[in-house]
């Protein structure tokens, strides 16, 4: 996938959705720049299949040398499936962020968290103002 | 707490070779260049060149400085030899730490001695007033606060030592750890010491603000072939940290006395007069304190700041400083926790 076809929280997760035998669903995963600032990533959380979250609820961790950083899921559903990958390859993350890299995905319930998402280039503007 | 914070003599360097600037102690400093991993191992197998202008170097005039300092720390230090150097601390009248620093006895040129103190960076204002303080007026001895007419650059690591030598000019193998001289480069004074705050050989530099950046960069430029980076203080922490050193604001406050912190060698109790020696006494008579710790972690997850240690389920202490190790490839931790 490329950033440009994705939605991206203040938060800096992205969302890819695609509708899937009548339900909604959305792949999850940190943006490239996000994964550039934590840098010297040694830890991360999944959430477990199965879970029920509401949009903004914690839906897992990411832990560098210097902290730990909440992931939140920008939208509310359960959790059909999560890249148990990753917490043994984390330079997965950074290699390809928007690909191998996702975290999850959730059959959605409530997509109201979507209309408050950023496209590609908006989000490109408020990494320019973080960095 | 508005004012805007400080820059090192580095800070243009930083800023241009992609430090990753924060407010620490009152100074904009690079928490990281590239990544926190590869600057520490840098420094464990290479050299590791970092700008530690924010410390306070603090230099003491007149002939009264000897018995001034050998009062404001717990180490004994009047009768250090010039090129002597002494870790000690700031006690108040209670015991408690207000700062550990490096007292300097250093040979001048022209045949006197100069004695200095390098502060940590966050108490250098708390410092500056304390001795001021505990000046009288009958004492020929008068504070200079140096730190921003200078820098302060580390060059640590197994290669640190021979990239210095050849860098500066100088012959630093020959100089023993906790040793300091003051020499010229390039018509600049330029203080060297073989001391550090990462667990590896190495030296530090103090020099005149002008020249700071074209020091550092011929440093860099020097090691470029054995692997010389410059290291920001995310890699300083780790390192501090595999190396059991003690961090202020961490494992030393004013409500932690220096038996506490496991720093009973830089206490001489019997060997002179101190600020605090009274209280230190007292304590050390009563025997009875939570111990500082290092902790190994499970895993890779870190134990920070705050957390507590349960044994049993049953909190017995709590968290100083904690991370991943770098060296180590899990995480590692200090704390305090109730004697046995």
């Amino acid at each position: 996938m490329k950033p440009e076809d994705l939605l991206f929280a203040e938060t800096h997760e992205w969302v890819h959705v695609v509708d899937q035998d009548g339900s909604k669903i959305a792949t999850v995963g940190i943006s490239a720049f996000a994964i550039e600032q934590l840098t010297d990533l040694v830890y991360m959380e999944l959430p477990a299949v199965g879970t029920i979250l509401a949009t903004g609820q914690e839906l897992g961790e990411v832990e560098s040398v210097k902290a730990v950083s909440p992931l939140y899921s920008p939208v509310g559903g359960e959790v059909i499936d999560v890249n148990t990958a990753l917490p043994d390859h984390l330079e997965t993350l950074g290699e390809s962020p928007y690909e191998a890299g996702w975290i999850a995905k959730i059959r959605i319930t409530d997509e109201s968290g979507l209309s408050k998402l950023m496209d590609y280039a908006a989000y490109q503007q408020q990494c320019a103002a973080e960095s | 707490m508005t004012n805007p914070p400080l820059r090192t003599p580095l800070y243009d360097w930083h800023a241009s070779h992609n430090g990753r600037l924060v407010d620490f102690a009152g100074w904009s400093m690079p928490v990281q260049y590239r990544s926190i991993i590869q600057e520490h191992t840098a420094t464990r197998t290479g050299v590791g060149l970092f700008d530690i202008s924010h410390m306070g170097r603090l230099r003491f005039n007149g002939s009264g400085a000897s018995a001034l300092l050998d009062r404001l720390v717990t180490r004994r230090v009047a009768r250090l030899k010039p090129g002597g150097i002494r870790y000690g601390l700031v006690t108040s009248d209670q015991g408690g730490i207000l700062d550990d620093v490096l007292v300097y006895h250093l040979a001048q040129p022209d045949g006197l001695s100069r004695w200095m103190m390098v502060v940590n960076a966050g108490n250098r204002e708390k410092i500056v007033r304390w001795i001021g303080q505990h000046i009288s007026e009958s004492e020929d001895v008068s504070l200079e606060d140096r730190t921003l007419e200078t820098a302060m650059i580390a060059v640590q690591g197994p290669a640190a030592v021979g990239l210095a030598s050849t860098a500066l000019g100088i012959e630093l193998a020959g100089m023993k750890y906790y040793t300091g001289t003051i020499t010229l480069i390039d018509d600049h004074e330029l203080i060297v010491s073989r001391t550090g705050y990462t667990g590896e050989d190495g030296c530090e530099l103090i020099v005149e603000a002008a020249f700071a950046t074209e020091l550092w960069q011929r440093i860099l430029d020097g090691g470029a072939s054995v692997g010389a980076m410059p290291v920001g203080l995310g890699a300083r922490d780790t390192l501090r940290l595999e190396a059991a050193m003690p961090l202020y604001g961490h494992e030393l406050t004013e409500s932690i006395h220096p038996f506490q912190a496991g720093l009973a060698f830089a206490v001489q109790l019997d060997q002179h007069d101190f600020i605090g020696r009274d209280a230190l006494a007292a304590i050390k008579a009563s025997g009875s304190w939570p111990r500082r710790v290092g902790l190994t972690l499970s895993g890779r997850r870190a134990a920070r700041e705050h957390y507590k240690v349960l044994a049993a389920s049953r909190a017995i202490g709590e968290v100083t400083s904690g991370s991943f190790s770098p060296t180590l490839n899990q995480s590692i931790a200090r704390a305090y926790v109730e004697p046995a």
